[in-house]
């Protein structure tokens, strides 16, 4: 076994959460969303329309939610590699997210490993985000994975 | 938009209707002023490059989108998406289509359907696999 290229201050850092951030949801945020991924579903943009479908105002698109911001971690959370690629998400809906919504988040590091690959050693770094809404409903949370490693200098 | 599908209609192996997108750097950079997301591979070709990239890619997320609106479309206003899950496995460039497809994998008792859902080049590559778990209204 070759010696592990995870920092001992990031394993330990395992669990560390980010300090609560409060956003708004503005009904134009999610239109400029709704476009940007060319998705033309009125419930996104139509007040009446969403209104009738028994929603409190239109609702977010399901990813909509990477747009709203969380505090940092800590500084040092992070991996010895400049590079990083997205390697996934899983998102677990509970409830609607209407503009005019409050929503706070609060970002947690979950794990890190390491693996061979395409590009060289990765370290892959896991963090989940929780959205609460100002009823304190949890209305999803996002689990993310990237995937960090050191680029090659071309020849 | 789809008509409103009913749980009693949904059989495994059941193919989810495709949809088509055609990403171009000018959606790259409306995607990373909407999203927040302003890392350089994905509008800085030079940038791209010196990562060891092949040009400036789509966002991991702006995949995941495609993959939430083939879902929001298939199930219409009355059914939800519960879980959407995604791992990206190739990169996409701008300028090619890509296809977003599924198929319903298991029907489970609560009026909850199973999905595998991926994102397929013209080659038929899979770029990005996932699954969903969408809740169906009953008739």
């Amino acid at each position: 076994m070759s010696k592990s290229s995870i920092p001992e201050s990031l394993t330990n850092s395992i669990g560390t959460v980010s300090i609560k951030m409060s956003n708004d949801i503005e009904k134009g945020a999610i239109r400029r969303f709704a476009e940007a991924i060319e998705d033309n579903n009125p419930v996104y943009t139509d007040e009446e329309y969403a209104k009738n479908l028994g929603y409190r105002n239109v609702i977010t698109p399901p990813t909509f939610l990477r747009s709203v911001q969380t505090n940092p971690l800590p500084e040092h959370i992070k991996s010895p590699y400049s590079a990083v690629v997205d390697g996934g998400s899983v998102w677990e809906y509970f409830e609607p997210v209407c503009a005019g919504d409050k929503i706070s988040t609060v970002l947690k590091f979950e794990q890190v490993f390491e693996r061979e690959g395409r590009l060289g050693n990765m370290i892959f770094l896991i963090k989940i985000t929780k959205y609460t809404n100002q009823l304190e409903e949890l209305v999803a949370t996002q689990t993310t994975t990237s995937i960090t490693y050191e680029p090659k200098k071309e020849d | 938009m789809s008509q409103d599908i009913y749980f009693e209609d949904v059989t495994e192996g059941m193919e989810i209707p495709i949809i088509e997108k055609n990403p171009t750097t000018q959606q790259l950079v409306k995607y990373a002023g909407a999203s927040g997301d302003f890392y350089q591979i994905h509008y800085d070709m030079e940038y791209a490059k010196n990562n060891g990239l092949p040009g400036v890619i789509l966002h991991g997320a702006l995949k995941n989108a495609f993959l939430g609106q083939l879902i929001t479309d298939w199930i219409g206003p009355t059914g939800k998406l519960k879980k959407l899950e995604v791992q990206y496995k190739g990169m996409d460039l701008p300028g090619a289509p890509v296809f977003a497809k599924g198929i319903v994998s298991k029907i489970n008792d609560n009026n909850t359907v199973n999905c595998d859902i991926w994102l397929e080049t013209d080659n038929g590559e899979k770029t990005t696999v996932g699954k969903a778990v969408v809740q169906l209204p009953t008739k």
